[in-house]
């Protein structure tokens, strides 16, 4: 591999990525009035964060149920607010637990 | 704006930032097993992982690379891929204090990645810029840490300990979302279309060609504007 190409493409893709990242940040201080403009930004985290947990969350693990019932603890703990850290691992307890019991019965292997 | 009602304490940011460095971890060994397995050294791995700090765009950026493709067509797919944070640095600069200078605006930007972001703007108060220095740390350490276990050692961790780290970031979604979704029923409408939409774009022939970032956009996008004109909110939810 050409070395000094390849610290151009990794200079060209940081580049980029830092200042899709960047300009908004530097360049909107003040707080925005619109309404529906707020009402917009408000809801965008949430909807951004759904759109990407689901439905890759059930691609995220070694099966889909697997990551069906981490996902449903991880809901049921949340709803009971509990902090993140044990919601999140929680989730990733009962992954490994139910993989466990599947590839102990043959339904997956390592 | 009283100084309480900022959020701007190191050590809790280092804290709510620990599952998403775990979550990072499990992510960034795939990512580093494909750069080395698609001919990249292990310390260009790294490098890519510590100067980028986002999944979908460094895939995109490897098999590029190993296409020879030119630094234009490099530059176009990582702006489309990640368009998606403009919306979110949008949506965080009106979370940040204010206050806060340029300078420390500049290292901010550089890890609102999808995961951090989430978890600032999610937060009740105004973020302060330790606070989310702190959020940044294990992040960044876990991306690039993971990175470089994949590229060095691919089978490392056992296949059941990875696949069980990869359910710690959708745990933390679940702990952001739920609950202000449950105190606040919008929220939860607007999830609720996110995800049809996602999984409309994921499963409906044609639509599943499209690159992840854009059906984020699409999906998140569309879900909020829903959102913002059937549920406008009053000050008090802002």
């Amino acid at each position: 591999m050409d070395i000094g190409r390849f610290l151009w493409y990794v200079v060209v893709m940081a580049g980029v990525t830092y200042l899709i990242r960047m300009l908004p940040l530097v360049l909107i201080k003040k707080k925005i009035q619109n309404p529906f403009l707020k009402s917009f930004l408000f809801y965008i985290p949430y909807a951004v964060l759904a759109a990407m947990a689901f439905p890759a969350v059930l691609s995220s693990t070694s099966s889909v149920w697997s990551a069906i019932l981490g996902l449903a603890v991880g809901v049921l703990l949340s709803f009971k607010e509990k902090d993140l850290l044990i919601v999140a691992g929680c989730a990733c307890v009962t992954v490994f637990l139910v993989e466990y019991l599947l590839s102990s019965f043959g339904v997956i292997t390592f | 704006m009283q100084q309480d009602d900022v959020l701007n304490r190191f050590y809790k940011g280092l804290q709510d930032g620990l599952p998403i460095g775990l979550g990072y971890i499990s992510v960034s060994i795939t990512f580093g097993m494909l750069a080395v397995s698609s001919g990249i050294p292990i310390w260009g791995a790294v490098l890519i992982s510590m100067t980028n700090l986002t999944s979908a765009g460094q895939l995109a950026g490897i098999s590029l690379i190993c296409a020879h493709a030119s630094m234009l067509e490099m530059a176009l797919t990582q702006l489309v891929i990640n368009i998606r944070y403009a919306l979110m640095s949008l949506s965080l600069s009106q979370k940040l204090d204010k206050n806060i200078s340029i300078p420390k605006r500049l290292l901010i930007a550089f890890g609102n990645s999808d995961e951090i972001f989430a978890l600032a703007s999610t937060k009740k108060q105004t973020i302060g810029a330790r606070y989310f220095y702190g959020l940044m740390c294990c992040p960044y350490l876990g991306w690039a840490l993971g990175t470089l276990i994949g590229a060095v050692a691919g089978g490392l961790l056992p296949e059941n300990v990875r696949s069980a780290l990869g359910m710690a970031i959708y745990g933390m979604f679940a702990a952001v979302i739920v609950p202000p979704a449950k105190h606040f029923h919008p929220i939860g409408k607007v999830v609720l279309i996110a995800v049809v939409l996602s999984c409309i774009f994921a499963w409906v022939p044609g639509l599943n060609q499209l690159s992840m970032g854009f059906v984020i956009i699409l999906c998140g996008v569309g879900a909020a504007l829903l959102g913002a004109y059937l549920f406008p909110i009053k000050e008090a939810q802002g």
